[in-house]
């Protein structure tokens, strides 16, 4: 199984541990991930509120640039999904626009194949199955809050899963052996941009979320999207008010690399601002040194 | 009801489906599947023993599962005939052939297992559609109001219901999760109505009224309670109704113009999330009881039962009156008339009104000898007919059907098909004059030479 790989800008960047994750993720799975050469910037936030075909006409020329590829497109980020695919819609959807566009880029491009986020590709294409045979370490008495915030799942015409209430990640935490969590704020918004422009408002926001989980007794919180990493994990200090919430935010690669026997180094973990690992030695998934040294 | 029940000229037939209808105007033969109840409604005296002592007990329909009734049952106190049902699917004598009480205890010997459906063959002058409306399936779609998962989450007709002295229960508000008296109510309106992208585009007509009154009846209920109501518009087009909503204002009622964006349970509250758009700030409401005014719907079967009958309907499954204004009670098909939701939203008033209107549409039809009807209807040549049977299945009427006709050929006589058009059917659509081959069919008053003069004349 081989699609184009866009890993985006946060993937570089803020995200890098939800590429290292993915990487490994993929290659254990069998699953061949090319890389868009010279890949540009999907436009996500700013684009789309300057000029429509800027917007359009960016995300255009990396889905052109997989096409001549003939593969389809797996992007990890939930913002950068949110673009191309729009772009791939509305090429799709409109002749003129797709004329328009090809003249922008200077490419040819007529969407003929997929965007797909990470996600639904780990979970819908290679498969529960697929994934299931690799669990090593299952995931057992894990509370694990699936987060999909807004752009994975919306606009509905976009999204791979309910709307309201997506379920992949849920099952995907099912199939690692972990215990989904029920809770209400899966799809809210995690402020996005607002934590660092408007502090009193994003901080409220990611708040919310992290209270919510741990109302509804979450271990932690798996995302999908380096954005909501970001807001749920760098500023969770911020918060929390003095008090310590002490959640840990997962990508759901990585948490898929624990449960096939990675190391959390080999998954980039370290990075983590709220650290996992004490968490995971709890729940005994992983092992404390100290237990090793016993042992041996 | 009941007066209808004990009139000498009205025959009312309970537990009964339509299977067929055949015929037209003034001479309709339906077939009716009246269905087996298992207890004879001649020998049934309505003493409600059997019902008391039924040892199933399953939800009722009626109360919209927030009471229980028996296997053998009458939906509710009032209904007519006042004669119970067995609902076989779970009565113990029919599950597991054990029980039987029911029978055992009929003092007039009335409950028979082993009765059967019976099927009716009547004939009849006229047809009312009365099918009714049902509540739009919100739980399939408003994933923001929790998809139905969140039990103190209801719908306006469970309000209804609990709010009746003779309801489960007995005219209390209450929280169906731990049957506790709310202080907070929350009414959402336009579930499902005016919202395009996700249900219906039409407004429901009846809601805002039936949401002030339950404001008002929170209000007057419960002590110190509060009613926040979450509108679009509020719309009180009706004799006193704007009257009685600005009472229900007076009440104390919060009528709050935004739509709500979610709604989350948190510990025992509902925690309300919106937008008040008149002071352009979002808010959010910690709720005891959430009412959702949902969007009415075409009652499930109207598809079926329409084209049985035939009646168009449009996109919505509302029942086509023959014309908004003019004729707003007749279809299209001659001798049927519709009452009520069927055709459309509408409130109490306007059913009985136009239930009224249908009624006399019916008696002026039955006190003629004879019909009138339009002379511009289709007409067959039957010497160029080929009975191919083409305008059978394109009349929306179902006025044409075929027949056999004898004629004299050289050599003898010959039997062959034709078509034939019924005057009292065909309303001079002219759909089959176009879906005939052989140009046998023509609608008087505009037939195929007629309308080529028409098209020289412009043309040449």
């Amino acid at each position: 199984m081989k699609y184009a790989y866009y890993p985006g800008c946060s993937l570089n960047a803020t995200g890098i541990e939800y590429n290292i994750s993915t990487k490994a993720v993929a290659k254990h799975l069998g699953l061949e991930l090319w890389e868009i050469p010279e890949w540009n910037c999907c436009g996500a936030s700013a684009a789309h509120n300057k000029d429509h075909l800027l917007a359009l006409a960016l995300p255009a020329r990396n889905l052109a640039i997989a096409e001549k590829e003939d593969l389809d497109v797996a992007v990890p980020c939930a913002a950068c999904y949110c673009r191309m695919k729009a772009t791939q819609m509305e090429v799709r959807n409109s002749a003129e626009m797709k004329k328009t566009i090809e003249e922008v880029i200077e490419m040819e491009y007529s969407a003929k194949n997929e965007v797909k986020a990470l996600l639904d590709v780990m979970v819908n294409h290679v498969g529960l199955d697929e994934i299931k045979e690799k669990v090593v370490k299952p995931l057992s008495g894990l509370k694990v809050a699936s987060y999909y915030g807004c752009l994975l799942v919306r606009p509905p015409e976009l999204g791979f899963d309910d709307p309201e209430d997506p379920q992949t990640m849920d099952n995907l935490v099912q199939t690692l052996g972990g215990t989904p969590v029920n809770w209400s704020f899966k799809v809210e918004c995690c402020g996005a941009g607002h934590s660092t422009a408007k502090p009193a408002v994003g901080l409220q926001m990611i708040e919310a979320i992290l209270r919510d989980a741990k109302e509804n007794e979450a271990d932690c919180i798996i995302v999908a999207c380096p954005l909501c990493f970001l807001n749920l994990d760098m500023h969770q200090k911020d918060v929390t008010s003095g008090q310590d919430l002490n959640l840990p935010i997962f990508y759901f690669t990585e948490l898929m690399g624990v449960a096939m026997g990675y190391s959390p180094k080999e998954l980039g973990m370290e990075k983590h601002f709220v650290n996992p690992v004490p968490l995971l030695e709890k729940k005994e998934i992983l092992r404390h040194p100290s237990a090793r040294r016993e042992e041996a | 009801m009941v007066a209808a029940a004990q009139h000498p000229n009205i025959e009312i037939m309970t537990y009964a489906e339509v299977e067929k209808v055949n015929g037209y105007i003034g001479n309709f033969e339906v077939t009716i599947r009246k269905k087996a109840r298992c207890v004879d409604e001649e020998k049934c005296t309505g003493c409600g023993l059997c019902q008391e002592k039924c040892p199933s007990k399953v939800d009722s329909e009626f109360d919209l599962g927030l009471g229980k009734r028996k296997a053998i049952y009458t939906p509710f106190p009032q209904a007519v005939p006042n004669v119970p049902v067995i609902d076989k699917e779970n009565c113990r004598k029919f599950t597991k052939n054990k029980c039987g009480i029911c029978q055992k205890l009929c003092p007039t010997g009335a409950v028979d297992y082993e009765q059967k459906d019976e099927i009716i063959t009547d004939k009849f002058g006229a047809i009312v559609m009365a099918t009714g409306f049902e509540q739009f399936k919100w739980e399939e779609v408003y994933g923001e109001y929790g998809y139905g998962k969140y039990p103190d989450v209801i719908t306006g007709l469970h309000f209804e219901r609990m709010n009746n002295a003779s309801g489960p229960t007995g005219g209390k508000i209450v929280r169906p999760s731990d049957g506790k008296e709310p202080k907070t109510v929350v009414f959402i309106k336009c579930v499902g109505s005016r919202d395009e992208a996700k249900a219906k585009s039409y407004c429901s007509r009846a809601c805002c009224m039936y949401t002030a009154k339950h404001a008002h009846q929170v209000k007057e209920k419960i002590a110190d309670s509060e009613a926040i109501v979450f509108y679009m518009d509020v719309r009180t087009p009706g004799k006193a109704y704007d009257e009685f909503y600005e009472k229900t204002l007076e009440d104390g009622a919060l009528y709050l113009r935004g739509r709500v964006s979610k709604i989350y349970q948190k510990g025992d509250k509902l925690i309300v999330k919106g937008e008040d758009t008149l002071v352009g700030k979002p808010l959010q409401v910690e709720a005891d009881l959430v009412v959702l005014a949902t969007a009415m719907v075409p009652a499930e079967g109207y598809e079926e039962i329409a084209k049985k009958v035939g009646v168009a309907f449009d996109k919505d499954g509302w029942l086509q009156e023959a014309h908004p204004k003019l004729r707003p009670v007749e279809t299209h098909t001659a001798g049927v008339f519709v009452a009520g939701a069927c055709q459309g939203p509408k409130d109490i008033p306007d059913t009985v009104a136009q239930a009224s209107a249908a009624a006399s549409k019916v008696a002026a039809l039955f006190t003629k000898d004879e019909l009138t009807t339009s002379p511009l209807i289709s007409e067959v040549d039957t010497s160029k007919c080929s009975g191919c049977g083409m305008c059978e299945p394109v009349c929306p009427y179902n006025a044409i059907a075929m027949k056999t006709i004898s004629e004299r050929v050289p050599g003898g006589q010959r039997e062959r098909q034709v078509s034939e058009v019924n005057a009292g059917l065909c309303q001079g659509c002219g759909a089959c004059t176009v879906a005939c081959r052989s140009g046998a069919i023509n609608l008087k008053g505009f037939t195929n030479e007629q309308i080529l003069a028409e098209v020289d004349a412009i043309c040449l």
